[in-house]
């Protein structure tokens, strides 16, 4: 029935397209949806990425625990978002169809290796009746493909074992998808050249995999159509894709530059950070040294030693990483030495879900210390945002000699979107000096060192780092005396010293709050960190329907805006998404006395728009 | 005229803090070892750096007039590497006791040994917490009746000695603070030392565990009891050297020299690649009341840890040249739009 002549098949011009690659933890999804989303970047659709990772290393093959994810949406128009559903499910496995249909939309297309539907497969994912037979996904336009069977077949003239054959087939996929969605061919026959160099027979293998899944496309009579997706209207310039995690890395880098410091991480592998560690470990050309302590506690603590010998100093971690570091930050408080703290935020209590987003340690970090502790708090809002957030992160700790947290998640450190690359040039200088000379008399008029006599302006102590002739000194924990730095247990001098520490926070200068939407809106939606992607976009919707709405995100968390409580107390009603059980809601409410409502959501996945946009709707026609 | 450098002065090296350990500490002994021994090591104050943790042994950094940081507890040896990688030009000391060294800070004492990282770790152990008022500590012996243990200590204690070898240590010794010139000697080897130095220092705590260690220090007690480890020297003790060290079945023995004639004593030798030897040695005792040997159990050269860590930022360097960050923002591909 086949006929030989090419045929015309129709194409469909499509604003986005929202896929979601799905498979055994060993069937290579993660690098199929990458090199999707690296090919479609090339082309200049503005992109997002959401993957989704299981917490075991290979979970028993063919279950629900080991399925791995990695969703992609592209679009001709600028999004921020990796789209609340997918519309395109590629399922390599019956336990990636169990796990993720219910995410596909009603009609959605599931695009399944039937081969994987064997008796046994379909036992371990917990299936009683087989569903490419059984009706269930009659709400969904469904094409089964014999993917592990055609992979075998088109790399076996390469001397591939049907066995190892198996590992090519999610380059069958994405040939497959690449065809449908009309991506080039070139970049990923070059990317599999790279990523396999030195091993000829899988670079075949792969190559011919990948072309057997795109010319399927083409010849075989399963797709109505085929669709196109223009580029967007991006701002020109020049792009990288980049995830939350290497941004950081690279602002981290950047900081060291801009303040002209060598630049010292003292940190401990816990998942979702550890990424940063390896990037930061490459560096060392940069003159990054990086230590890999024997816990989460040293690790802060060589920061801390660090920092006091003149170094720009980072600890990278997660929530329990923190909870472990919270006596060491104390004492970085009350050294008063600059000090970043990254934390890449997970579900939790406890060990919790490693490799899922949350947004719980806001508490943590601004209360995480014994006694009056206080830190500032920078949050970024996106993965390309990391890179400034880490900046500004450098530039409080450095002005006001003090450790700042940095409070990411794993959604942003997973997820990607292009970044439009930034002029150097215009970073801002974050240097600041060491102490060279004294800064005080004695009574007999002779110079001394007073190491803790601050600065007017930021309240700052003076950096006086070992190997300066004149300035020795000694810093601890104990509560000092002001100026001089002496063990004091004055009660009149700790209210003083607990006062100053304070005020120094309270007075670092950051910027006004900025509304983005509609500033005379009567409703407004709050947020920090990961859920700006959601709320932008619900304004969107929001707007688009005919309601005004305006959006305030908080970069600084600690302090907070200057203006914040005046601009919020403008609207009749806020709401404030938040991926914990109410945190933000509780500082503005204890700082301002506004009322504002918690929208709350504790599931390890992030804020769909559609979320968001029903919270918001609700909370509009209720007031 | 010759232009040699100003030399210091003990002096020179006490700040005008007034020392609050109690009247009789054995702390003070040890101080004025150390304020005696900076002159003659021919380092500037600036340049050297004292970190503590928590104790009464913790608060020499105030009393020394250099760089110090009192820091907290059991984490001193943990803020000393960071310092030491980000500052491989000081001279760095870590002051604790036997509470924050063994107990909460046992974990980052023995990866310090491991790594062997450039800073010279001084343990005063005084066998009690003296500055929370008398609870047991890793080092005391079981039995030990105080606040926390009124019906005796359940615990087996460490032998700091033991567990320094254990965990690799490149330079271990032992001194007590009975005997200040053989301090100043064994501080002195320590500082000389490239790499982790440990140095465990018998310290008497004369308010919550008085006398602990006369069985082996006091003067009286030290013919009998104290066995001076010299390097290619037979390790002999006694009045009239009577006595001798031997190795026997696999551990160290304390025999009668005419029993076994002069050419069978151990001869001491800190090179000694393997610690096994030395290790034999640091398990002669038991406890204060029979002879221990004292001075350097081991002293081997070993990569440090911040040295090699700059040559790997070097040969980064050489390999790739000079960081740069524009190339490193476009190093995972880029398009334009």
């Amino acid at each position: 029935m086949t006929d030989t002549a090419p045929r015309e098949l129709p194409l469909q011009e499509l604003n986005e397209v929202i896929i979601r690659f799905a498979g055994d933890s060993g069937d290579g999804m993660q690098l199929t949806g990458d090199q999707f989303t690296s090919i479609s970047a090339a082309l200049g659709n503005d992109l997002a990425t959401l993957p989704e990772f299981p917490a075991e290393i290979r979970a028993p093959q063919g279950t629900l625990a080991g399925v791995s994810a990695f969703q992609v949406r592209i679009s001709d128009f600028a999004i921020t978002t990796p789209g609340d559903a997918p519309t395109v499910l590629v399922a390599m496995n019956p336990a990636a169809l169990k796990a993720q249909l219910h995410n596909v939309v009603q009609g959605g297309a599931i695009i399944i290796n039937s081969d994987a539907f064997t008796e046994r497969n379909l036992e371990k994912a917990g299936y009683e009746s087989n569903p490419l037979e059984d009706g269930s996904l009659d709400g969904y336009r469904c094409y089964p493909v014999a993917m592990s069977q055609i992979t075998r077949d088109a790399v076996a003239v390469h001397g591939v074992k049907p066995r190892d054959a198996e590992r090519s087939k999610n380059f069958f996929a994405l040939g497959l998808i690449s065809w449908m969605y009309t991506r080039p061919v070139e970049p990923t026959m070059e990317f599999i050249s790279t990523k396999f160099h030195g091993r000829e027979q899988v670079i075949q293998a792969n190559e011919a995999a990948f072309q057997a899944g795109y010319n399927f496309g083409e010849t075989a009579e399963l797709f109505e159509s085929h669709y196109e997706i223009k580029p967007a209207p991006l701002p020109s310039g020049e792009y990288t894709n980049v995830t939350g995690n290497t941004a950081l890395a690279w602002g981290c880098v950047a900081a060291g530059q801009l303040a002209r410091l060598p630049i010292f991480l003292g940190s401990y592998p816990i998942t979702p950070a550890s990424d940063i560690l390896h990037d930061l470990s490459a560096l060392k050309h940069f003159g990054v040294r990086t230590f890999q302590a024997e816990d989460e506690i040293a690790a802060a603590a060589s920061a801390v030693g660090a920092a006091f010998g003149g170094a720009l100093a980072f600890t990278t971690t997660s929530g329990p990483g923190v909870a472990l570091k919270g006596e060491t930050l104390g004492l970085a408080v009350s050294l008063e030495l600059p000090m970043v703290v990254i934390d890449i935020q997970r579900g939790g209590p406890s060990t919790g879900l490693p490799t899922k987003p949350e947004q719980a340690d806001l508490m943590m970090a601004m209360y995480g210390r014994h006694s009056e502790s206080p830190m500032p708090i920078v949050a970024p809002r996106s993965p390309a945002d990391c890179f400034d957030a880490a900046i500004e992160a450098c530039r409080i700790a450095l002005r006001y000699r003090t450790p700042v947290m940095l409070l990411s998640d794993g959604y942003l450190a997973t997820s990607s979107e292009p970044w439009l690359l930034p002029d150097i040039d215009s970073l801002p200088d974050i240097g600041v000096d060491f102490q060279r000379g004294f800064n005080g008399t004695n009574e007999d008029g002779e110079g001394i060192f007073l190491p803790y006599l601050r600065d007017p302006e930021t309240l700052a102590r003076p950096w006086a780092i070992p190997g300066t002739p004149d300035l020795m000194h000694r810093v601890g924990g104990i509560e000092k005396e002001d100026e001089t730095g002496n063990i004091s247990y004055d009660p009149d001098n700790h209210q003083k010293m607990v006062e100053l520490r304070a005020a120094k926070i309270n007075a670092i200068e950051v910027p006004d709050a900025e509304i983005a939407g509609d500033a005379d809106a009567s409703f407004c939606i709050l947020g920090w960190g990961s859920t700006w992607g959601a709320i932008d976009a619900t304004v969107a919707r929001l707007q688009e329907a005919g309601h005004k709405v305006a959006h305030v995100h908080l970069r600084n968390l600690n302090p907070m805006p200057k203006d914040l409580g005046e601009v919020l107390a403008r609207f009749e009603k806020v709401i404030c998404p938040e991926m914990n059980d109410g945190q933000l809601v509780n500082l503005i409410r204890a700082k301002f006395l506004l009322d504002i409502k918690a929208v709350n959501k504790m599931n390890g996945v992030p804020f769909t728009t559609g979320e968001i946009e029903a919270a918001a709707l609700a909370a509009i026609e209720a007031s | 005229m010759t232009d040699t450098p100003m030399r210091t002065q003990p002096a020179d090296w006490a700040t005008d803090q007034e020392v609050r350990w109690c009247p009789g500490c054995g702390d003070y002994s040890i101080l004025t070892a150390m304020r005696m021994l900076m002159p003659e090591l021919e380092v500037d104050r600036e340049n050297t750096v004292f970190i503590s943790g928590i104790g009464c042994a913790a608060r020499f950094p105030y009393y020394m007039n250099t760089y110090g940081m009192h820091g907290i507890h059991g984490r001193a040896p943990a803020i000393a590497t960071g310092l030491a990688m980000a500052r491989p030009d000081l001279d760095i000391w870590v002051i604790g006791g036997d509470g924050d060294m063994m107990s909460i800070g046992g974990n980052h004492l023995i990866h310090a040994l491991r790594r062997n990282v450039n800073i010279k770790i001084l343990l005063f152990n005084n066998m009690i917490y003296g500055l929370t008022k008398g609870q047991f500590s890793p080092t005391s012996e079981v039995g030990k009746v105080t606040k926390s243990s009124p019906m005796g200590s359940l615990d087996a204690p460490f032998n700091p000695v033991s567990v320094a070898l254990g965990a690799e240590a490149s330079f271990v010794a032992r001194t007590h603070d009975m005997d200040r010139q053989h301090m100043m000697d064994m501080f002195r080897r320590a500082h000389a030392h490239k790499g982790t130095s440990i140095v465990e220092v018998f310290q008497n705590c004369n308010v919550f565990n008085d006398g602990a260690w006369e069985g082996i220090t006091k003067k009286a007690n030290r013919d009998a009891n104290l066995i001076s480890l010299e390097h290619g020297k037979p390790i002999r003790f006694g009045a009239d050297h009577e006595l001798g060290v031997i190795v026997e079945n696999g551990a160290a023995k304390v025999v009668s020299v005419a029993d076994v004639g002069e050419a069978a004593v151990l001869v001491h030798d800190e090179t000694k690649t393997d610690p096994s030897t030395a290790f034999m040695l640091s398990r002669l005792s038991s406890g204060p009341f029979e002879p221990t040997p004292v001075g350097v159990f081991r002293a081997v050269e070993r990569i440090e840890y911040a040295t090699s860590s700059t040559s790997q930022l070097a040969m980064a360097h050489n390999e790739k040249g000079s960081g740069d960050l524009e190339s490193l923002l476009r190093s995972r591909g880029t398009w334009q739009v």
